[in-house]
């Protein structure tokens, strides 16, 4: 057969000489974005980061500032105390927080993902006029506030809440079960907050799949339940890794879930932030709290980028 | 009439009445919803055939095809492959395989991968897969390309991947789902008789669908031409070029000039035929027409001969006038309005060079044929 490949190179496509003004937009459409994080990540992150390098003390705002202004900030990079970042350290409160929270987060993305997963399945197989209607209804629940949805499961979920009433209605069990206030409560209640942030990356990339290629695989004798596994599966899994880090990621800083649905005793780095910001006023130490959190998840998070990006680019 | 047989003249399965066709269609039905996409559809298929399902688009022949792969289930009727009842086979079961219009190829998976593929679902030992991608590979001519992901190849190098993959089974059918519509022009010729070569190679049954006659043409061993689910006509290419039973077919394939008229009288093979203006037409090999029957003459460009003086003889012989001009390089075609109004298409070869009876526009001109150079459809 006839190789085609060397004349199969396309060249790529020149920019016409004369597109200064388009040049310009189109910078300035790129910049708008990089503007937008600068004024609302980036700055307040560095004041945080600041706060963090301070002193409590009974003042207004509650600490002695590190430095006045961003020049006398670099004058003293020197003298800065990380005194505050050592404390976390030493008290192992703030480590099993860390843990505690990064374990809820991580079994109740496994669990959405389990959950998630059929459901967008079901949505990408159904009939096309049919999905628009499927796709209004995950996002539906979005239209009631997200703390009165929460507060709906403390009366779903409490002894003689609505699922206990049902389930002893029916004589299942004759005691009521404790949910609310476990653990359980807290996937019970991130599952289902976070489940639209599963099922929408989820259903966009098995919708774009090909269902040829699973009666490809069928035909060339792959039942069905393997053809899931050896490429439905495969080729959804950039929806699956979007999917878990949008529920993986505010699952590990949740406050509001834990605090209503959760124990006590529930050790959340969420809750330990509040507790440290609000009922001990030691901005400095919560500052500190925050950038380690966001360390560790935007590390892991700049890794997998990367080794994504490598790959593809490797793929091509 | 000579008989019309198949480029491959040993190969005429279809002729012998012992033989049993390996791939039959009995009575096949299929409905969606309210529509009826093969209709009451009977077709043998013999063993090592090259066989093309031709229509226009929605004539139902990919609707067959998915059936005998198993997507779908006929609404009545069976379909038998070597005298099995498919019914109730699913895909991964039965000892077809397609080759997808789409190519369908795993774009996660390598070229290698890709066409081992259906030989793991087998369980085949990991030493003799190596073994039978690399021939395969060879095969397709693609050996350096064993690494490659599917999105990494061109166009030609996917066909070849695609087809790789559906025969490395050795299936005892390999279906073909228009299996160079994605090709450009001077690609699919070529890959038209690698096709063909492959197949005599593997010595494998092939079913293709396509919409492309020519490509039908060049590669089948017979046609069968469907229209709304019904096949009208299966044959040889040159039958059904040289000899099509209605009228559906004489004009689906190829060009072709028809002159309706009634039949004025019959002696033995030969009929007069009285044209709708008063022209009268000789025919030979006038199969069943009897007289005073309502038929269609129909007579192909290439058979038609234009001239400036009035014929030697007068049968069949037309006046007119030259009404429009395609130059093609090869061969002129010349649009002739008769008198009557209609025009006829004829086409010259364009042997010599420069043409010693040239003919232009509005040129006074004749046309004429010869009694066996068309056909008679009744239907």
């Amino acid at each position: 057969m006839a190789d085609t490949t060397a004349s199969n190179v396309e060249p790529s496509p020149r920019v016409e000489n004369g597109g200064l003004i388009q040049a310009i937009t189109s910078r300035l459409v790129i910049a708008v974005p990089y503007v937008w994080l600068l004024v609302f990540f980036l700055i307040p992150f560095f004041i945080v980061f600041k706060i963090s390098l301070s002193q409590t003390a009974i003042a207004m705002p509650p600490y002695t500032p590190v430095a006045e202004g961003v020049s006398d900030f670099f004058g003293k990079i020197g003298q800065f105390s990380f005194d505050n970042y050592l404390w976390l350290t030493e008290d192992p409160l703030y480590y099993r927080a860390y843990l505690r929270s990064l374990e809820i987060a991580g079994i109740s993305t496994f669990f959405t993902l389990l959950i998630g997963y059929p459901i967008a399945y079901g949505m990408a197989r159904a009939p096309a006029s049919l999905r628009p209607t499927l796709l209004m209804l995950v996002i539906l629940p979005f239209w009631t506030s997200f703390l009165i949805r929460v507060y709906a499961w403390i009366g779903i979920l409490k002894p003689e809440g609505l699922l206990n009433q049902f389930l002893m209605s029916l004589n299942i069990i004759d005691t009521p079960l404790i949910i609310l206030n476990t653990d359980t409560a807290i996937y019970i209640g991130i599952v289902y907050s976070y489940l639209p942030f599963m099922v929408l990356p989820l259903y966009s990339s098995l919708e774009k799949m090909d269902y040829t290629l699973v009666e490809a695989a069928n035909d060339l004798g792959c039942p069905p339940l393997r053809a899931f596994w050896k490429i439905t599966f495969p080729l959804s899994l950039p929806g699956v890794v979007a999917g878990c880090l949008l529920v993986f990621i505010p699952a590990v800083g949740e406050f509001v879930i834990p605090d209503l649905l959760g124990g006590k005793e529930t050790l959340m780095i969420g809750k330990t932030l509040w507790n440290e910001f609000f009922a001990n006023r030691d901005w400095p130490v919560s500052s500190a709290v925050a950038i380690i959190l966001l360390l560790l998840l935007v590390v892991p998070i700049m890794f997998f980028q990367h080794y994504q990006a490598k790959s593809q680019e490797a793929g091509r | 009439m000579k008989s019309l047989g198949s480029i491959r003249r040993s190969f005429a399965p279809w002729t012998d009445p012992k033989a049993k066709p390996y791939i039959l269609f009995e009575n096949i039905t299929k409905m969606f919803g309210d529509f009826t996409a093969v209709n009451d559809l009977t077709l043998g298929i013999y063993e090592r055939e090259f066989f093309a399902l031709l229509g226009a688009s929605g004539c139902g022949k990919s609707t067959l095809l998915r059936m005998l792969a198993g997507f779908e289930e006929p609404t009545s009727g069976r379909i038998l492959l070597d005298g099995q009842d498919l019914r109730g086979i699913p895909p991964y079961r039965r000892p077809v395989n397609m080759m997808f219009q789409s190519y369908a190829l795993f774009p996660h998976m390598t070229v290698e991968q890709n066409i081992g593929f259906g030989l793991k679902q087998e369980g085949m030992p990991r030493a003799d897969i190596d073994k039978r991608v690399e021939d395969m590979l060879k095969l397709v001519k693609l050996t350096q390309f064993a690494k490659r992901k599917p999105h990494q190849l061109s166009g030609g190098q996917r066909q070849r991947v695609a087809l790789a993959r559906s025969v490395a089974k050795r299936p005892k059918v390999l279906l073909l789902d228009e299996p160079l519509g994605a090709l450009d022009k001077k690609l699919r010729e070529e890959t038209q008789f690698e096709l063909m070569d492959l197949q005599q190679e593997l010595g494998l049954t092939f079913v293709v669908v396509t919409h492309d006659q020519e490509e039908a043409m060049t590669m089948a061993d017979r046609i069968a031409i469907m229209d709304k689910g019904q096949v009208m006509q299966v044959a040889t290419p040159a039958e059904i070029y040289e000899a099509p039973e209605t009228r559906f077919v004489a004009g689906f394939v190829g060009n072709v000039n028809m002159f309706e008229g009634k039949v004025k009288s019959r002696t033995a093979d030969t009929i007069r035929l009285q044209g709708a203006s008063g022209a009268e037409i000789v025919v030979a090999n006038a199969g069943d027409a009897e007289t005073g029957k309502e038929v269609a003459f129909a007579i192909r460009p290439e058979k038609i001969r234009v001239s400036s003086k009035k014929p030697a003889s007068d049968a069949n012989a037309m006046e007119g006038e030259i009404y429009d001009i395609a130059y093609l390089g090869d061969m002129t075609v010349y649009h002739v309005k008769l008198v009557d109004g209609q025009v006829v298409k004829a086409s010259a070869l364009n042997a010599a060079r420069v043409a010693e009876d040239p003919l232009t526009w509005n040129d006074k001109a004749w046309i004429s044929f010869r009694p066996d150079a068309g056909v008679v459809l009744t239907r």
